[in-house]
C-alpha cells in the first residue's frame, strides 16, 4: 500500500501532498517573518531616535537587488513552464539562470555587507544596524537555502525527468512557491529597512 | 495511478517483503509506528530525568542546607559541595527542569509519540504523508534534547535564568544560556516538520468515507494542535534568534540604555525593550500550553468512549469548542504578563479574552462527565487514568480563573498559587492522560496486553501523591510565599505558618517517584511476557483497532485500505444495544 496522492491531486481537496505542505510550511515562515517586523516595530517605536535608512544604507545596490530578484522569480515561473510544456532545455536554461540570480544577489549583498564593515558599522553598533543584519541576514540564509534545492534540480535532480516527468515538474512548483515567498519577503524588506 | 486503484481494491504488496537493516528498521527508520515508539521512549525518559531534578530541588526546598543523602556527593564540587546544593545549581535545575518537561518531555511524548503512532491508523491512512520529514524531526528532536543535556556541562552549568529565559538576566547569563537557545531552535525546526507532516496527513490521506465529521476526537485534537505548533512557534524562533544575536553578536534588542551589573554599567549601545521578549515568548508559550492539554483531551475521549460503552456526549460541540480553543488561543498571551505595567487598556482586553477561552474548556470538560451518565463503566487502568484526568484537570483550569484577572493576578502571581495552578492542568492532567494512552494502546503496539494489577498499584498511589505535592501549593501561594526562592521561604517573614508544608510535599515528592516503579516493571515485563490478546482487545469502534492487526503491518498498516461508513463512536446503538458497530464497513459483511 503505497502514500496516496504523491503525485496526483486528492479529488476533495484539490492538491497532491507536497503543495498542500509546503503552503503550510510558508505559513510557518509567514509567522517567523510577521515576528521579526513585529520586533522592528516596536523597537522603533520605543526607540528615542532612530535613523533614516539612507544614512547608513546603499539603496541604488538594494534597488538593483530587487530588480535582480524579481527577474529571478520569472525565470523559476519559465522554468516550471517549460517543464509543463514538455520543453526540458529550456527548463535547464531557466533554471540555470535563476540559480545565477541568486548568487548575483548574493554577490551585491556581499559588497554591502563588506562597506558597513568597512566603516566599522557592526550589528552592535545600534539597533537599527542590529535588526538590519539580523533580518538581511535571515533572509540571506533562506536564499541559500533555495539556490541548494534549486541547483539540486537543475542538476542531479533532474534526472527523474526522464521516470516521472510529473512528479518533477510537481517539484520544480513546489520549489518555486517557495522561491517566490524568498523573493516577497526581500520586497518588504527593501523599503522597510532601507526607505522608510 | 493504476498500481494505486489496485491497493484500493486491497492486494497484497510483494515489494514491502523484502527484509530491512537493523538500522533502517529501527534506527533511522521512516515507518509512523517505529518513529512513535522512539519518540515515546526518548520522551519518558527525559520525564524521568526532569522529575529527578525536581527532587532534587524538593529536598533543599524542605531541608535546606542539609546535604542530599545518596546522590548529593555524585553532584560535583561547582554544583553541590559537600552534597549541598549552591544556589546557582537550583537555579540550573529549575530553569532546566520547565524546559525539560515542557519541550523534551510532555510535547514529544503527546505528539510525537501518540500523535506518530495513532492518527495514520485512525485516519486508515498508510503511513504518515512525508516518512522522510518524519525521520528528520525525530532526530532533530533528539539533537536539541542531547543540546539541552551537554549543557550542564558548560561553563558556568546549564541556562539558569528559567525555563522562561527572560532578559535582561538571560541576555547577559553564563554560556549555558548560548546552549539552551542552540537546543530551542533544534525542538523548534524539529516541530515545524512534526507539525507540517501531521496537518497534511490529516487533510490529504483520510481513509475513503473519513469525512472531517467522522474523524475520531483524538484526530481533531491533534489536528488543532499541530496548527498551534506550526503557528506560535515561529515567535519563539524568531526571539531565539534575537537573543542569539544579543549574546554572540552583541546587539542589545533586549538590553535597554544604562543598565547596571554588579556596580558597572553594561557597555552595550542599548535601546532594545526586556519587554520584547516576554510577547515573543508568551506568543508561543500560550498556545504551548494547548499544545500540552488538546492530546490529553484526545486520549481521554477514545478511552472514555471506549469504556463507558456509549458515544461520546455532544461531539460535535466539542469539535467545535476544540477549534475555537486553538483560535482564542492566539490572544491570551499578555495575561501572563499583568505585572509588567503594560497598562489598564491591554491588561482588560487581555483578561476578557482569557476568561473567554475558558468557556470551550468547560464545554468540552462538561461533555466528558456527561458521557459517565448511565454508562456501565469498565474500570480499568486506562479509564482509571482518564477518570483521574477528570477532576484534576478541573482544579487546574478553575484555580486559572483567578489568575486570568489582572487584579487578582497581582497579587497570585509570584507565588506558589501559580506553580499549582499549571502544575494541575500539566502533571496530575496531561500526564495522567498519557498514562491512560499508553495502558490504553498498549496492546495495539505490540499485540500484548500490561498487568492490571501491577496498573492498578501505579494509579492509585500515584493519584494520592500527586495532589500532597500540588494541593499545598495553592496554600502557601495564598499564604504570600514567594515561588522563586532557594530556601523555601525560610527568612520570610509571613510564610513561617505555611512552611511546614514544605516537607508535606517534598515527601509526597518522592513517594509519587516511587509510585512509577510498579509502572516502569510493568512497561518492561509486559513487553517480555505480556499476555497476548485479540486484534480488538478493547472492543472499540475507531479504525486502529477495528481494521488492523496488532501490532499492525509495518509501513502499510492495514491488509487492504478500510472504507468508513459512520462515525467514530457507535457503541450501544439502537439496532445492536449490546455491541458496537466499528467504522470500517468490511467488519459488518464478516458479521453478516
Amino acid at each position: 500500500m503505497q502514500i496516496p496522492y504523491t503525485v496526483e491531486a486528492r479529488p476533495d481537496t484539490g492538491l497532491y501532498n507536497a503543495k498542500l505542505g509546503i503552503w503550510l510550511f510558508l505559513a510557518s515562515e509567514v509567522m517567523l517573518f510577521g515576528a521579526l517586523f513585529s520586533s522592528y516595530v516596536l523597537l522603533r517605536t520605543g526607540a528615542e531616535s532612530w535613523p533614516r535608512g539612507s544614512e547608513y544604507l546603499n539603496i541604488p545596490l538594494a534597488t538593483l537587488n530587487t530588480m535582480i530578484l524579481i527577474a529571478s522569480s520569472v525565470t523559476m515561473v519559465m522554468s516550471w513552464a517549460s517543464l509543463k510544456l514538455g520543453d526540458f532545455r529550456k527548463y535547464k536554461l531557466y533554471m540555470g539562470l535563476t540559480v545565477l540570480a541568486g548568487f548575483g544577489f548574493l554577490i551585491v549583498k556581499y559588497f554591502e555587507y563588506t562597506a558597513k564593515f568597512a566603516h566599522h558599522y557592526y550589528p552592535s553598533t545600534n539597533t537599527f544596524l542590529g535588526i538590519y543584519f539580523t533580518l538581511t541576514g535571515l533572509h540571506g540564509l533562506h536564499v541559500i537555502g533555495g539556490m541548494i534545492v534549486n541547483g539540486y534540480f537543475w542538476g542531479p535532480g533532474s534526472k527523474l525527468w526522464r521516470r516521472d516527468p510529473e512528479r518533477f515538474a510537481n517539484r520544480i512548483e513546489v520549489a518555486g512557491l517557495y522561491w517566490h515567498f524568498v523573493d516577497l519577503v526581500w520586497i518588504f524588506l527593501f523599503p522597510t529597512l532601507y526607505l522608510l | 495511478m493504476s498500481a494505486l486503484v489496485e491497493e484500493r481494491v486491497g492486494h497484497a504488496h510483494p515489494a514491502d517483503h523484502h527484509p530491512e537493516p537493523f538500522w533502517r528498521k529501527y534506527i533511522f527508520s521512516q515507518d509512523h509506528k517505529v518513529i512513535g515508539i522512539q519518540y515515546g521512549f526518548t520522551a519518558l525518559a527525559f520525564l524521568l530525568f526532569g522529575f529527578a531534578l525536581m527532587m532534587m530541588m524538593r529536598w533543599q526546598l524542605a531541608y535546606p542546607g542539609k546535604p542530599i543523602p545518596l546522590v548529593g556527593p555524585l553532584l560535583g564540587q561547582n554544583n553541590a559541595p559537600g552534597g549541598i546544593l549552591l544556589p546557582e545549581f537550583y537555579n540550573q535545575l529549575g530553569a532546566m527542569h520547565g524546559t525539560i518537561m515542557v519541550f523534551l518531555g510532555i510535547v514529544p511524548l503527546a505528539v510525537g509519540a501518540f500523535g506518530n503512532y495513532v492518527v495514520p491508523l485512525q485516519i486508515g491512512a498508510p503511513d504518515m504523508a512525508f516518512p522522510k520529514l518524519n525521520m528528520a524531526s525525530y532526530w532533530l528532536y533528539a539533537v536539541g534534547g542531547l543540546i539541552m543535556l551537554g549543557s550542564f556541562f558548560a561553563p558556568g552549568g546549564a541556562a539558569n535564568s528559567g525555563w522562561t529565559s527572560y532578559p535582561p538576566l538571560a541576555d547577559i547569563a553564563t554560556q549555558g544560556q548560548t546552549w539552551w537557545l542552540a537546543g530551542m531552535l533544534f525542538l523548534i525546526f524539529s516541530s515545524l516538520l512534526g507539525a507540517t507532516n501531521f496537518l497534511v496527513t490529516i487533510i490529504q490521506l483520510r481513509a475513503p468515507g473519513m469525512t472531517w465529521f467522522r474523524l475520531p476526537f483524538f484526530v481533531w485534537a491533534q489536528f488543532v494542535t499541530s496548527f498551534l505548533l506550526l503557528l506560535a512557534f515561529p515567535a519563539l524562533q524568531a526571539a531565539a534568534m534575537l537573543q542569539f544575536m544579543d549574546r554572540v553578536v552583541g546587539t542589545s534588542f533586549f538590553l535597554p540604555q544604562g543598565l547596571v551589573i554588579s556596580g558597572k554599567v553594561l557597555e552595550v549601545a542599548g535601546g532594545g525593550s526586556p519587554l520584547l521578549w516576554q510577547h515573543l515568548f508568551w506568543f508561543l508559550a500560550h498556545p504551548e500550553v494547548y499544545v500540552l492539554i488538546l492530546p490529553a483531551f484526545g486520549i481521554v475521549a477514545e478511552v472514555i468512549a471506549n469504556n463507558t460503552r456509549k458515544p461520546l456526549y455532544g461531539y460535535r460541540s466539542m469539535v467545535y469548542s476544540v477549534v475555537f480553543l486553538g483560535f482564542m488561543s492566539f490572544l491570551v498571551w499578555a495575561h501572563h504578563m499583568f505585572l509588567t505595567g503594560m497598562g489598564t487598556v491591554i491588561s482588560s482586553f487581555f483578561q476578557t479574552t482569557t476568561l473567554i477561552i475558558s468557556i470551550p474548556s468547560i464545554i468540552i470538560l462538561s461533555a466528558f462527565f456527561l458521557s459517565l451518565w448511565g454508562g456501565s463503566i469498565r474500570f480499568n487502568t486506562p479509564m482509571l487514568f482518564a477518570l483521574g484526568f477528570l477532576p484534576m484537570f478541573g482544579i487546574g483550569g478553575l484555580t486559572g480563573l483567578p489568575l486570568g484577572l489582572a487584579a487578582a493576578d497581582i497579587h497570585l502571581h509570584d507565588t506558589y498559587y501559580v506553580i499549582g495552578h499549571f502544575h494541575y492542568v500539566v502533571a496530575p492532567g496531561t500526564i495522567f492522560a498519557m498514562f491512560a494512552g499508553i495502558y490504553y494502546w498498549f496492546p495495539k503496539i505490540t499485540g500484548k496486553k500490561m498487568s492490571e494489577l501491577l496498573g492498578k498499584i501505579h494509579f492509585w498511589p500515584s493519584f494520592l501523591f500527586i495532589n500532597g505535592v500540588f494541593l499545598p501549593m495553592f496554600w502557601q501561594g495564598l499564604a504570600g510565599v514567594s515561588r522563586r526562592l532557594y530556601d523555601g521561604g525560610q527568612q520570610y517573614a509571613h510564610a513561617q505558618d505555611a512552611l511546614w508544608l514544605n516537607e508535606v510535599m517534598s515527601v509526597s515528592a518522592w513517594c509519587l517517584g516511587l509510585a512509577q516503579i510498579p509502572f516502569v516493571i510493568n512497561l518492561f515485563w509486559s513487553l517480555a511476557k505480556g499476555k497476548r490478546v485479540a486484534d480488538n482487545h478493547w472492543e472499540a469502534t475507531t479504525l486502529e483497532w477495528s481494521a488492523a492487526p496488532s501490532p499492525p503491518l509495518p509501513h502499510r498498516n492495514f491488509h487492504h485500505v478500510p472504507t468508513v461508513v459512520r462515525g467514530p463512536y457507535e457503541y450501544s446503538a439502537p439496532e445492536a444495544p449490546d455491541t458496537y458497530l466499528p467504522q470500517n464497513g468490511e467488519a459488518d459483511e464478516k458479521a453478516a
